[in-house]
């Protein structure tokens, strides 16, 4: 199976199960505003790859004159923008890539050896996956429990050390952090590898199915490969890991101070529950909501690629790809990826709505 | 003397005034109080109604949350049947803490969001009933909703807080004071947020409980119309002090201290002829952090005579020809100087 398909896969088992639970135990309320919200994806799908059709043209310069450079032959210059179709009317171009997307075809580049856009994800897009998702559970952990902390604490000395981290680690910009660890734990130090996803020599004999390489490796039995590749994650998940951090840290702690001030928490500690049940326990959980939000929206943005972090640290992902292709004018790449992603982002944002009837059963839809 | 269920002696609750981190830094100055409550004794009898009434700001809430220690005296005691609960260990407190449950103003933000309003019931039964099997407590919900004029119980059950109305959120929230038995509830403002027309029934049901549970009621109110309607006796606050304290007849029918006439003077009387003798005075209610030497109330007050009000802070003494339980604190209506009284002068 394409490695691109096994992605969505992946993903979409959370997104199946989330289904089913609406679809099997949720109020009809919920069921209807779920159908409605995948059937408005369909034209906001559309909406979107049609304004990006036209901002590309609208750009100055075109991928021929990009991949020639301006001493390029003009019969040479004449021949590609025929092969690559440019010459046609701009609405044929227009329904052909409307075509391609609605058959879930992905096309191919039209610069770089003409690679299809589908291989490119595929090798891409999980690499981009296994960064973005265990930096958004470490940016949660960071944030859920230090955040509480300081709320619970509030104006005592742990309170001013959190805000104190919160806003230092939020205002470090992510690159200038990610050379500093590859200069203390990387070359100072020596415990970790300074960049990549794999150290070159283990990573030729991995046998790659999902290009998610945890997963590859475990499912190949490389334990070898699995070292090297968690080894690896360390630093730029750290990285991407904190600096999100710092949002999630002052969230938690304002929404868990204001639930803290409602009657119900006055009366459960009236009632003599224990601080520690009163915090964690009902405070927390209804101060969720907005952290919820957030992090589907930090997801949304990251997906498109976490292009510092991937640069400093070497890492094959999308945001590179997609700043190379727009800088070639790719017409047909940066189509094809910005599709894709309103897709990822529409499947994101439905899945948080789901999330919100679960963790606030006042949400009716 | 009487049973007395509830005792404060010398309660003071001072709130130091917080800055930020910078400021107290910098300024290493005295540290200000708001003095929310400053030197109260009275006591909650049991099987009473006992009404705290004052305007806003004047440390009634405080009393409230002090009586049940969800906030700890600065300084004198707070007696629970006998035993000061500022002194319980915190294994003690809690075995108390069953026995005393409080009701709040907003039933809305009083009730989890996220809890059913049978789990939100069944939560104190859950921390101090755990010898309960769960169709034991379920069942004692449902007698409890059955109580309070929630039926079909089951209807209600496994609704949520937002499903309901208002006047029946209230109702949730005294059947979950009572699930665990208590002897003394303290009734925040219970029904100001209630519909003029939900009131009086809700006051009917937590009457109706009283003698159904055996309760006694801290009764916290603005409103001295609805104090006149349920409690048996009356204490009135200004600025942190009690300064008229006696039965309901005693109030309502010779009131002493001139803010408590005007209190009661301020209540509407459906009458167009009737003419208000006192009108409440006028401005707020002074900065607690400073009050005003002398009587408190002197800046506000008709009667307040230049040299004596303002410099001497009168004591809560018998009224006399009133019965032992009509104190006052009015230098002019109950102390030595009764003669300056100027309804006694010109009477």
């Amino acid at each position: 199976m394409h490695p691109l398909a096994l992605t969505f896969l992946i993903i979409g088992i959370p997104a199946l199960v989330g289904l089913t639970y609406v679809f099997v135990r949720g109020s009809s309320g919920l069921r209807r505003y779920v159908v409605t919200r995948i059937i408005l994806t369909l034209p906001m799908i559309f909406i979107l790859a049609t304004v990006i059709f036209v901002v590309l043209r609208l750009l100055p310069g075109d991928p021929v004159t990009s991949a020639l450079g301006p001493r390029g032959s003009p019969e040479l210059k004449a021949r590609m923008i025929d092969d690559l179709g440019l010459n046609d009317p701009l609405l044929v171009q227009y329904g052909r890539f409307l075509g391609d997307i609605a058959r879930f075809d992905l096309g191919t580049a039209l610069t770089e050896g003409r690679r299809p856009i589908a291989d490119e994800m595929g090798e891409r897009f999980p690499a981009t996956l296994e960064l973005v998702v265990p930096a958004t559970v470490l940016a949660l952990l960071i944030g859920l429990i230090p955040g509480t902390i300081a709320a619970h604490r509030r104006r005592q000395a742990p309170d001013y050390a959190i805000r104190l981290f919160s806003v230092i680690i939020y205002s470090i910009p992510v690159f200038w952090l990610g050379l500093m660890f590859q200069l203390i734990f990387s070359v100072k130090l020596g415990w970790l590898p300074v960049s990549g996803r794999i150290d070159a020599i283990t990573g030729i004999g991995l046998e790659r199915t999902t290009n998610i390489l945890v997963f590859d490796s475990i499912l190949s039995g490389n334990w070898v490969a699995f070292r090297s590749v968690l080894i690896h994650l360390v630093l730029p998940v750290t990285t991407l890991g904190l600096v999100l951090s710092g949002v999630f840290v002052r969230l938690t702690r304002i929404n868990v101070i204001e639930t803290l001030q409602q009657d119900y928490i006055t009366a459960a500690r009236a009632r003599g529950i224990k601080e520690r049940v009163v915090v964690y326990g009902h405070a927390l959980k209804n101060a969720m909501i907005p952290v919820v939000t957030l992090i589907g929206l930090q997801v949304a943005i990251l997906l498109a690629g976490a292009v510092l972090t991937e640069s400093v640290f070497s890492w094959p992902g999308m945001g590179r790809y997609l700043i190379d292709r727009i800088l070639a004018r790719d017409f047909t790449a940066v189509q094809s990826v910005v599709t894709m992603f309103a897709i990822f982002v529409a499947m994101i944002s439905l899945a948080v709505d789901i999330l919100y009837s679960l963790l606030d059963p006042r949400v009716r839809y | 003397m009487s049973d007395a269920l509830v005792r404060f002696v010398g309660v003071r609750k001072w709130f130091p005034v917080t800055k930020g981190l910078i400021a107290n830094l910098l300024d290493r100055g005295e540290k200000k109080n708001v003095r929310a409550v400053d030197g109260i004794t009275f006591e909650i009898r049991r099987g009473e109604v006992f009404g705290l009434a004052g305007e806003s700001g004047s440390g009634k809430s405080t009393v409230g949350r002090l009586a049940i220690r969800l906030l700890d005296v600065t300084d004198g005691q707070v007696l629970f049947d006998g035993q000061d609960l500022g002194a319980m260990s915190r294994e003690e407190l809690r075995q108390t803490r069953r026995r005393m449950q409080v009701i709040f103003q907003d039933p809305l933000a009083s009730l989890n969001p996220r809890m059913t309003i049978g789990q939100a019931i069944e939560h104190p039964a859950l921390i101090h009933l755990p010898e309960l099997s769960a169709q034991e407590r379920t069942q004692r919900v449902l007698t409890l909703l059955d109580d309070v004029g929630m039926s079909p119980p089951e209807l209600y059950y496994g609704k949520y807080p937002h499903q309901i109305s208002g006047g029946q959120r209230q109702r949730i929230v005294i059947a979950r004071a009572l699930i665990t038995a208590p002897e003394l509830i303290v009734a925040d403002e219970p029904i100001a947020m209630a519909d003029v027309s939900v009131r009086a029934v809700l006051l009917d049901l937590m009457m109706k409980l009283k003698e159904e549970f055996d309760l006694t009621y801290l009764f916290i109110t603005h409103d001295l119309a609805t104090a006149k309607y349920v409690c048996d006796r009356i204490a009135i606050m200004y600025l942190g002090e009690i300064i008229e304290i006696g039965t309901l007849a005693e109030i309502y029918e010779h009131p002493q201290h001139p803010y408590t006439r005007a209190l009661l003077d301020a209540v509407p009387v459906p009458d167009p002829l009737h003419r208000r003798l006192e009108p409440l005075p006028p401005g707020e209610i002074p900065n607690p952090i400073n009050p005003p030497p002398g009587c408190r109330f002197h800046p506000r007050c008709p009667i307040a005579v230049e040299g004596i009000c303002n410099v001497d802070p009168p004591q809560l003494i018998q009224v006399v020809g009133d019965s032992v339980d009509h104190l006052a604190a009015c230098h002019l209506r109950t102390g030595a100087h009764q003669d300056l009284d100027p309804e006694r002068v010109s009477g």
